[in-house]
């Protein structure tokens, strides 16, 4: 189902259309959707299944735990009937050497070699420890991963992850779960402007308006969870991520207005 | 003989393989792996690896997260 725009009458014109041709590219896969949508938060997998249709996403996260005998249904069943890639994660760890294990854990469990990289400082932050971070990537990327970091909105860092041999690099817009939006679009610009690899924005997200931002700044792809899990209406939320998504990738192509001091009229001047 | 899976002492016949110790926990034929005292074994491997006493076996799978 596409966005119909355009009075009645005039050129039907769907979304669609304008992004045909502009796929995301990770890893050397397409991609048609540039919203990503994590498993975490959900209140159970039926809202959670919902939510990953309305948000279109084609690829998703998901933490690697013990096994529970106890839990019936598995997030693994509500994916695969989607038909969307399973993406990973190595949350909860603290040292390069957890994130390592616990990538080749998931490789094993899932048959998929990409991993989205977290290795946290600490439980009340949960930022990114620089340090493990760059040591874990370079260990993953030589042992053959598809490594997508989480990293610090630093552009710094960046450069060291791309150079590396990350196949993107996702900078945190506000701490996980915070839902306080991008608090440095400025450092965010100077990641796309330096990064050859998509710069994904990782975290943070609060509500739609923060995801088209991110768009905006030049950002390849959104990558959120609880901003849609933890929403009142789920569903809803991802059909407002997904438009939003789509809203700030058609705006940055399109390329905005520069910013005024005063204004410029829009209408001709009055004569005669 | 005592192995410990996923934190939870089991008492085990001795010379358990791994595929047996990992079918206490999980039946799950995909989606599953296993670390034996910290090193990942890859599941083809499963019944040829031989516990002993004391062994620590991780038995993990994909959960809601991210």
């Amino acid at each position: 189902m596409g966005i119909q725009i355009g009075p009645a009458g005039s050129r039907e014109a769907d979304v669609s259309e304008w992004l045909a041709d502009d796929p995301l590219v990770l890893g050397g896969q397409k991609f048609g959707s540039r919203l990503i949508m994590g498993t975490g938060g959900a209140p159970s997998l039926d809202v959670l299944g919902r939510a990953l249709t309305a948000a279109g996403t084609e690829l998703t996260t998901v933490a690697i735990r013990r096994v529970d005998p106890t839990s019936s249904g598995s997030v693994l069943d509500v994916v695969a009937e989607r038909g969307i890639r399973l993406l990973p994660n190595t949350a909860g760890c603290f040292t390069a050497a957890e994130a390592v294990r616990t990538a080749r854990l998931a490789a094993e469990a899932l048959g998929t070699s990409w991993v989205k990289l977290e290795v946290i400082a600490d439980e009340v932050t949960l930022l990114p420890d620089p340090v493990e971070l760059l040591d874990a990537a370079e260990q993953l990327v030589s042992d053959g991963f598809t490594v997508l970091p989480y990293t610090n909105d630093d552009p710094v860092l960046a450069r060291r992850l791309e150079q590396a041999g990350c196949a993107a690099v996702m900078p945190l817009g506000a701490p996980i779960g915070s839902g306080l939006g991008i608090r440095n679009p400025h450092n965010i610009e100077l990641m796309v402007q330096a990064a050859s690899v998509p710069v994904i924005l990782d975290a943070g997200i609060g509500t739609a308006s923060d995801a088209a931002l991110a768009m905006e700044l030049g950002c390849a792809a959104v990558l959120l969870a609880t901003a849609v899990t933890r929403a009142r209406d789920p569903e809803l939320m991802a059909a407002a991520m997904r438009s939003a998504v789509i809203a700030g990738r058609l705006a940055y192509r399109a390329g905005r207005i520069p910013k005024r001091r005063y204004a410029l009229a829009s209408s001709p001047p009055v004569t005669g | 003989m005592e192995i410990v899976i996923n934190g939870t002492p089991h008492q085990v016949a001795k010379n358990l393989s791994l595929d047996r110790a990992v079918s206490l926990v999980s039946q799950a034929p995909t989606g599953i792996a296993a670390a034996v005292n910290g090193e990942v074994v890859r599941r083809t491997s499963w019944p040829s690896i031989v516990l002993s006493a004391g062994d620590e076996v991780e038995v993990l799978t994909a959960v809601q997260g991210g």
